[in-house]
């Protein structure tokens, strides 16, 4: 098993006066793609959020490559070499495909064999280049989503629910997109719903749920495992509440 | 018993402070006996004064303390009643008739002009509102100030207003005896002598119409007063602050959150009229300037967050230290600055004319360091004695929720 | 793959004169209002009153552009509601009155190129006391109180009083008159000859307003569009989370914003200063009002928005101040309302208040 990139240990956080998450305890092993699958509400997005420093952690800590960035400014752990991708994409609906891209690259001017292979990637960027982003379709914008995130070499990449509300067809262009991130061993932690994605391209996986971590293991596990399946994620047939 | 009727009359909302209430029942007892305890001119104008902005400042809590809506169009409301009453007193001779005709045209245009800002928050956000009212305000006072002939103009007018509420009028004969507190302690220390103290401190009033005035302004006042706290502790006032903590969720809950907040605005604007009518009646003379400046409009502001934001009693407070203060701390800067240089930096920075800047400053640290305002810093601190008698124990760990 | 190299959002092309017409009112409204009042206050007035009053009324909307557009930015960037704007302006006319009387003699001066060696002081000192005080203001005023706008109204209106007494104690409590430079007293006379405009005289200063004005608008445009700067301020008006989380330090972008707004904000009330030439601590708070409704006008965050809203503000001034000027200010917040009821967001809105 790969050393952990990323863990969190005993993290409680809020959302102003509510107590989302209630004590995560996760390893994110470097090089993999992990998968983060739970119920809706159980605390996946929150735990994406607080990761980057978006949320207030009362209890706990967060480290990254050893370190610990628990309570530091966002920006300071975007810089560390984390780059996030949130459940609504979070494009500058207002600015053109390539301002985006710029402000993307926070290092400097893009580096051009690296905004190549993005255009292999995503064709559709090079098309739209200078287009209004909020133009695009949704498979557009969420490939722009996840082409900002990949135009520098990052570390860890935190993914949250990219399939959602895309046609078949895209879910499988940005599934060629990720298995070629692994292939480059960039760390990814993804949240998704959708168990088929995941179980696709997931090496490990961890399943939440009421704002803790109620399993971790491989993803091959969980997957040939019905039973399992259908007790974590209520998956399958007679399920109850 | 008598419990009872403090809850009625209070609708159960208690200062809930010892320190508090003592402080109520002075400024209280001071207003209803004030003509007879504080000899002078300038002292009972201002006793006036705070009888009538207790009502501005109460209905502004109303609007800013308990829905959080921030508006600069109070003063425009005042000045409407104002001006309602100069102007048709102006037109209508100085009978009562014509004092009620002014007070009727000017709670209908009150009435007109916050539904149409309450139509206006419909279309706007609720930042946007507050410079919007800044804005509407400002016309106003421009057109008041512009139609010289129907206003004033920056002159502003005279109100004549009925016999009976002016100084001519007598309704007895014999002079009451007054006794000035003040007067009796500073002799006290000045002249030793308890007896002579005594007898310099009573003075004689000559009761006469505008003492009729005061009591009517201070009789309106504290119904006024009254019937804001039975409003804010009812199922609507109780619904304005849903409001206030999340609108979202009050309209979650079903309420028509534009409803209660224009009924809200209108109230307020309504009250705010009533008191400029009784401005008018009181102080005999109205222009742009004491009744629709931006300044007062930072005055009311300042004495609603100053006295305590969403608790009315807040209202009663700021008020009487606000204006005790802009009276008399000009004095008391005058007397820093007598011996200083003139044109000193001293002089300049603690002038009485720059009162204003000190009481600023104090505002902006109020905020930070007491946004409760005086009340509600009384009502902390009296929170906390009660806690500490209750626990004396370590206090216990917090549960999560 | 066809399926999604389609574009949505593509409006489909207007046909005839109606709908043309219909479309241009949608799409261009600032341009559609600015015409509009153009048209309505030609038909009312005489040509040469109506080149007299438009020229002035640009002029006029120039110099609130720059007082308005630290203003727009500053709100939509970083959501502050900044109510001592007003006094920043007044701060700028004082410390360009000043040096203006300070050089009054290089001012006095006929030529242009010496009475520049007072304007350009005077202005760049008021552009730098301004920002100055915004820089102090916003750490020790401002920062405290992020994302509470009550708290935010209050402590900037305290803020306001404080700084326009301490106006007051520097430079006293009475107006004081400023000395326009000399060169740019007067007028130029249009020669009779010219069809329509012939013989009217056009104040050297209103020009000059213009021109500024149009400059820095540019400048401020250019920024904003090409500029990395500019990206970042726009993608902050949008989103100030995914800007941190892309790795900018935001806060930095907002003190800077925030130090050039009230900048630009000393130097539009210096340039009103040698307008007017008299000035007073309060001349802040009235023209805060304009100030309001053109950033209410032109839509939060937009730079154009303020720029056209500006403008239409110092036109339906002048025109509505030459036709009836007892309703002048009326007319200008009614303008605002009326614009508010047709398009809640403004002229050209940025971000969704």
């Amino acid at each position: 098993m790969a050393e952990s990139i990323l863990s969190l240990s005993g993290v409680r956080a809020d959302i102003d006066q509510y107590h989302i998450l209630h004590g995560v305890d996760l390893q994110v092993p470097k090089g993999e793609l992990t998968v983060l699958l739970g119920r809706n509400g159980a605390g996946k997005s929150t735990t994406l959020r607080t990761i980057m420093g978006l949320t207030t952690v009362t209890e706990g800590k967060v480290r990254f490559r050893g370190e610990d960035i628990t309570g530091q400014p966002t920006p300071r752990i975007a810089r560390k070499g984390i780059a996030f991708v949130p459940e609504n994409m979070g494009i500058f609906s207002l600015l053109t495909v390539r301002e985006n891209m710029v402000l993307a690259a926070v290092d400097g001017p893009m580096d051009p064999a690296r905004l190549d292979w993005v255009f292999d990637l995503f064709p559709p960027l090079k098309k739209f280049w200078n287009r209004a982003a909020g133009n695009l379709s949704g498979g557009q914008k969420q490939m722009l989503a996840i082409a900002r995130a990949i135009i520098e070499p990052r570390e860890l990449l935190l993914v949250d629910e990219p399939t959602k509300g895309l046609a078949p067809a895209i879910i499988n262009d940005l599934a060629g997109a990720f298995e070629q991130l692994k292939q480059q061993q960039v760390t990814v932690l993804l949240v998704e719903q959708n168990f088929n994605f995941s179980r696709r391209l997931g090496q490990s996986a961890a399943v939440m749920n009421d704002g803790g971590v109620v399993w971790s293991g491989q993803m091959t596990e969980l997957a040939e495992n019905d039973d399992l399946q259908h007790e974590l994620l209520g998956l399958g047939l007679g399920e109850h509440q | 018993m008598l419990n009872g009727m403090f809850n009625r009359i209070l609708s159960g909302d208690y200062p809930r402070s010892r320190a508090l209430s003592v402080l109520l029942v002075l400024i209280g007892v001071c207003l209803a006996l004030g003509p007879f305890l504080f000899p002078g001119v300038r002292a009972f104008s201002m006793l006036g004064m705070i009888c009538v902005f207790i009502i501005v400042v109460a209905s502004y809590d109303l609007m800013l303390g308990y829905t959080h809506i921030v508006s600069f169009a109070h003063t425009m409301f005042f000045g409407i009643g104002a001006y309602g009453v100069a102007m048709s007193t102006d037109a209508f001779g100085s009978g009562f008739g014509a004092v009620f005709i002014g007070i009727g045209g000017a709670i209908v245009m009150s009435v007109l002009l916050s539904l149409l800002l309450g139509l206006l928050s419909l279309r706007v956000k609720a930042i946007f509102f507050a410079l919007v009212t800044l804005a509407v305000a400002f016309a106003f006072l421009s057109l008041v100030t512009q139609l010289y002939n129907i206003t004033g103009g920056e002159d502003g007018l005279a109100v004549r207003g009925p016999r009976e509420l002016g100084p001519a009028f007598r309704p007895f004969d014999s002079k009451v005896p007054g006794f000035s507190v003040v007067d009796f302690i500073a002799g006290v220390f000045t002249q030793g002598s308890i007896g002579q103290a005594f007898n310099d401190a009573v003075f004689e009033v000559r009761v006469n119409g505008r003492h009729l005035m005061y009591y009517i302004t201070f009789a309106i006042s504290l119904a006024v007063f009254l019937f804001l706290l039975r409003m804010v502790n009812s199922p609507f006032g109780r619904v304005l602050q849903a409001i206030r903590e999340n609108e979202f969720r009050a309209q979650a809950l079903g309420y028509r959150t534009v409803f209660y907040r224009t009924a809200a605005v209108i109230v307020s604007a309504v009250l705010a009229t009533l008191a400029g009518v009784l401005f008018a009646l009181i102080n005999r003379y109205v222009n742009p300037e004491n009744t629709l400046n931006f300044e007062l409009m930072v005055f009311i502001l300042l004495m609603c967050v100053i006295g305590g934001m969403g608790t009315l009693y807040g209202a009663v407070v700021g008020t009487a230290v606000f204006l005790l203060a802009q009276n008399y701390l000009q004095d008391l800067l005058g007397l820093l600055v007598s011996n200083a240089e003139p044109g000193s930096l001293f002089a300049e920075l603690a002038g009485p004319d720059r009162w204003l800047l000190w009481f600023g400053l104090l505002f902006v640290l109020s905020v930070y360091f007491f946004p409760s305002g005086i009340v509600g810093q009384l009502r902390l601190w009296a929170e906390r004695r009660r806690e500490r008698k209750a626990a004396p124990a370590a206090s216990p760990l917090k549960q999560e929720s | 793959m066809s399926a999604h190299d389609e574009m949505i959002g593509q409006p489909a092309r207007p046909r005839g004169v109606l709908a043309r017409f219909a479309a241009f009112r949608e799409d261009k409204p600032h341009v559609f209002l600015l015409l509009l009042m153009m048209a309505v206050a030609l038909v009312l007035m005489d040509p040469r009153t109506w080149v007299l009053l438009t020229i002035s009324g640009l002029a006029m909307g120039a110099m609130v552009f720059l007082m308005a557009s630290g203003m727009t930015l500053t709100f939509g960037l970083m959501n502050v509601l900044n109510l001592a704007h007003g006094a920043f302006i007044s701060l700028g006319a004082f410390a360009g009155a000043s040096v203006l009387v300070w050089l009054s003699r290089q001012a006095s001066e006929p030529s242009l190129l010496i009475n520049l060696a007072a304007i350009l002081p005077a202005l760049g000192f008021a552009l730098v006391v301004a920002g100055l005080l915004g820089l102090v203001f916003e750490r020790l005023v401002i920062k405290p109180v992020y994302g509470d706008h009550l708290k935010q109204i209050l402590v900037t209106v305290g803020g306001s009083i404080i700084i326009m007494e301490l106006i007051h104690v520097v430079w006293g409590p009475n107006e004081i008159p400023v000395p326009r430079p000399e060169a740019l007293t007067g007028a130029f006379l249009l020669p009779d000859a010219l069809p329509v405009i012939g013989g009217v005289a056009l104040e050297k200063y209103r020009l000059i307003a213009v021109v500024l004005g149009l400059a820095i608008y540019g400048l401020m445009t250019w920024i904003i569009e090409r500029t990395r700067v500019g990206i970042l301020i726009r993608a902050g008006v949008e989103s100030r989370e995914m800007v941190e989380v892309q790795g900018y330090r935001i806060r930095l972008l907002f003190l800077g914003v925030f130090v050039a707004g009230s900048a630009l904000a000393g130097l539009g009330g210096a340039m009103w200063a040698m307008y007017r030439e008299i000035i007073t601590a309060h001349m802040g708070d009235e023209l805060m009002i304009s100030v309001i409704v053109v950033i209410i006008l032109g839509g939060l965050g937009s730079i154009k928005g303020c720029f056209y809203g500006a403008v239409l503000v110092g036109l339906i001034n002048l025109y509505v101040g030459y036709l009836e000027p007892r309703l002048a200010a009326v007319a200008t917040v009614g303008l605002m309302v009326g614009v508010l009821m047709w398009r809640p967001q403004g002229l050209i809105p940025v971000i969704k208040v």
